[in-house]
């Protein structure tokens, strides 16, 4: 099993990620990860998925996006040569003042920002890509996390190169 | 100009060449019917007697012509009736465009009166579907509708079209004919190593399916079977694509294809798939297929190479253009001790031909062949008579042989039927069971009010007979729910009767062929209700998840 991230440029048009990610279930693909915005183009909007498979189910994806009207250039982005970031929201629970510098001391060390600090609660806010977000999450777990949540990866290839350059080429 | 919606809708089927369409009307779709009642000169309505029907009959319309089947249906109850017509048109990729109604856009997403989400519900079973909600956009959607309909693989689109949006006044100009985007070639990277391939091999095979009728590649078929010195076999939707009696021409190959071609494709060292997707009622246990062969696959949908085969080549395309890019890179074969094992397996199937007098299967089908003027169109529905219709009817044309595919639905064939005999003119034959006839027997009443020209061939034999095969063979004999006979007490002539239609009942071979000769001379549909022993079965046959060599040729009593 392999992980691989897609940028997936799509018509901006009502209702297109669910014809995205209902392709996704009935063919069963396993999607580690989705995050969809408009981009700089109004007609355009950009998914950015991340996938559980082998190469074959990895072709399988690319082609079965093809096969959907809307969606207009679809690459698989490579992680050497590709920006990779992710946001993370965690809440911990701030009342036992034993720890409290211990949690501050761990945001510092990966430059977590603070968004909230009260008596009850802190909300920390870090950004980087999944693998920094894991680690950071793993460690919090020796407090009290009360919930957190995840944007999801976003991609951006490094270089000149852009998602616009694709469209209107080859599908298949 | 400006004109209403509904006005659009059907001025733009017009501009479009449609000239027949299948609905029935309903509350959100009173406007379009009040469009098509002032333009009926230029555009006939077909009103079905449930919405499945229109959506069959625009199906076998479009599988019969390759043009686009057009169908019609109200919100609510109408639109989720059309949704296994629509799926049997998606499993086999034919080019059908669906319009529905539905409430106005005010009272979208307040589950209002007859208000349904067809394009959420139909969304896996199209090829793209649309909701217009700007009157001016109405007339490019429906045209962009038939584009994608007819372009590449071809497939079902449908389209929902509020009542507010029908009302609404729009612009309209005429904007001419929508050609489906040109065939190509996507992907032929492999193409000259697939060339190598073919050439180096001694047992190569053609294998095709209903993609080379898409894309009228039956010629170019057969240039590539003799180049290569290939048998040729195809899956139940390349029936009728090339010649029954084509000298390489093997026959169907699968669950229940002919023995030589089934062997054949166990046999051979290379095979060429052209337009066909190795579905597992053609392949059998797909770990045991094609574990010594090569393959070589063409397809115009990249999704098919690899989906369920290891393909050692894969070229994306149109399989017309594939195969004229193929053959100038092809050396003229010679496989003479393949051709010899052919010659052998042709005579095995030959010695297995069911030699009994009566009224068998076999006999049926013969009967029936030698009663067909040539080219005439035989549509099926499905089950035991389908597979018998496959195996043992002789074929010219293209186009001539309709059937559900990859879908299976039962009541298929009646309103396929009168589709098919509506796009063609022409006496049409279906050959249909008892058990399928009861789930669209309500459109012999379509049939006769558009004195439709169809003999129904009626396989009666009183029992679900293909599931009562499987539970003879693999159930131990416990018929459960499969038993008609005796249960239900239908007459099905005095049906045709009371529907308007003709019919007989026959029992032995002459008067099977005598009542077809009788059937041919008859205006509108006419019924024969051809009785068949319960204990018939579909042979050679596969066993389900098997591979190729365990082949049943033969049950005992």
């Amino acid at each position: 099993m392999n992980r691989y991230t897609f940028a997936i440029l799509v018509r901006n048009r009502f209702g297109v990620l669910n014809r995205v990610t209902s392709m996704f279930r009935r063919r069963r693909f396993n999607i580690a990860s989705l995050t969809v915005s408009e981009t700089e183009t109004a007609d355009y909007s950009r998914i950015t998925a991340v996938f559980d498979g082998d190469d074959g189910s990895k072709e399988q994806l690319m082609r079965q996006l093809y096969k959907l009207p809307e969606v207009v250039v679809v690459r698989e982005l490579d992680r050497e040569a590709t920006v990779n970031s992710e946001l993370l929201l965690i809440k911990l629970a701030n009342r036992d003042r034993n720890k409290r510098n211990d949690i501050l001391d761990a945001a510092s060390a990966f430059e977590a920002k603070i968004m909230e600090y009260s008596r009850d609660a802190i909300i920390l806010q870090l950004v980087g890509d999944t693998l920094l977000i894991d680690n950071f999450v793993d460690l919090m777990r020796d407090y009290e996390i009360l919930e957190s949540c995840r944007t999801g990866v976003i991609s951006l290839s490094r270089g000149m190169s852009t998602m616009r350059d694709g469209v209107g080429g080859e599908r298949m | 100009m400006r004109l209403s919606g509904s006005e659009i809708v059907v001025r733009t089927l017009i501009e479009q060449g449609t000239n027949t369409i299948f609905g029935f009307p309903g509350a959100t779709v009173i406007d379009i019917y009040d469009a098509l009642l002032k333009h009926e000169g230029d555009i006939r309505h077909v009103l079905v007697a449930h919405e499945q029907g229109a959506a069959h009959a625009a199906d076998g319309y479009a599988r019969a012509t390759g043009k686009v089947g057009v169908c019609l249906a109200t919100s609510g109850p109408g639109s989720t009736n059309l949704v296994t017509g629509i799926a049997a048109s998606f499993m086999d990729s034919t080019p059908l465009l669906v319009i529905t109604g539905n409430v106005s856009t005010s009272q979208i997403g307040t589950d209002s009166f007859q208000e349904i989400d067809i394009t959420g519900v139909t969304l896996p079973i199209t090829k793209h579907n649309y909701f217009v909600e700007n009157v001016d956009e109405l007339a490019d959607t429906l045209r962009e509708a038939y584009c994608i309909a007819m372009s590449g693989r071809p497939g079902p689109v449908l389209v929902d079209i509020p009542k507010d949006v029908q009302q609404a006044m729009g612009e309209f100009a005429d904007a001419g004919l929508v050609e489906p985007e040109e065939p190509r070639l996507l992907d032929v990277s492999q193409m000259e190593a697939a060339a190598a391939c073919i050439n180096a091999c001694h047992r190569p095979l053609v294998y095709f399916g209903g993609g080379v009728v898409s894309a009228h590649a039956e010629q170019e078929v057969m240039r590539l079977a003799k180049k290569a010195d290939a048998p040729m076999v195809c899956s139940l939707m390349g029936v009728s694509a090339v010649p029954t009696q084509h000298s390489r021409f093997l026959g169907m190959e699968g669950m229940h294809g002919h023995y030589a071609a089934t062997m054949a494709m166990k046999n051979a060292d290379c095979i060429i798939a052209l337009g066909c997707r190795f579905n597992d009622r053609a392949t059998g246990d797909r770990d045991r297929f094609g574990a010594a062969v090569h393959i070589v696959h063409v397809d115009i949908d990249g999704s098919e190479i690899n989906k369920t085969t290891n393909d050692d080549f894969g070229i994306v395309g149109d399989v017309r253009l594939a195969i004229d890019a193929l053959l100038p890179l092809l050396e003229q074969a010679d496989h003479r001790g393949w051709r010899e094992l052919l010659v052998k397996l042709r005579a095995d199937e030959r010695s297995q031909v069911d030699a009994r007098q009566g009224l068998t299967p076999y006999n049926l089908m013969r009967t029936v062949d030698a009663s067909r003027q040539e080219g005439a169109p035989v549509v099926t529905d499905v089950g035991q008579h389908q597979m018998w219709a496959a195996q043992h009817l002789a074929f010219t044309h293209p186009r001539e042989f309709v059937t559900n595919g990859g879908l299976g639905a039962m009541g298929f064939g009646l309103p396929a039927a009168i589709g098919v005999s509506m796009a063609t003119s022409n006496r049409t034959l279906l050959v249909v069971g008892d058990g399928g006839l009861g789930m669209s027997v309500q459109e012999l009443a379509t049939a006769v009010s558009v004195k439709a020209p169809i003999t129904v061939l009626l396989v009666n034999n009183g029992t679900l007979g293909m599931v009562r095969q499987w539970q003879r063979l693999f159930y131990d004999g416990r018929y459960s729910s499969t038993t008609l006979a005796g249960y239900r007490q239908t007459d099905y002539v005095a049906v045709a009767k009371a529907f308007g239609a003709n019919g007989t009942r026959v029992e032995t071979v002459d008067a099977l062929a005598n009542a077809l000769d009788e059937a041919s001379q008859a205006k509108g549909p006419y019924l024969i209700d051809c009785v068949l022993s319960e204990n018939e079965l579909v042979l050679p046959m596969l066993a389900p998840a098997g591979g190729l060599d365990d082949i049943i040729v033969r049950v005992g009593e």
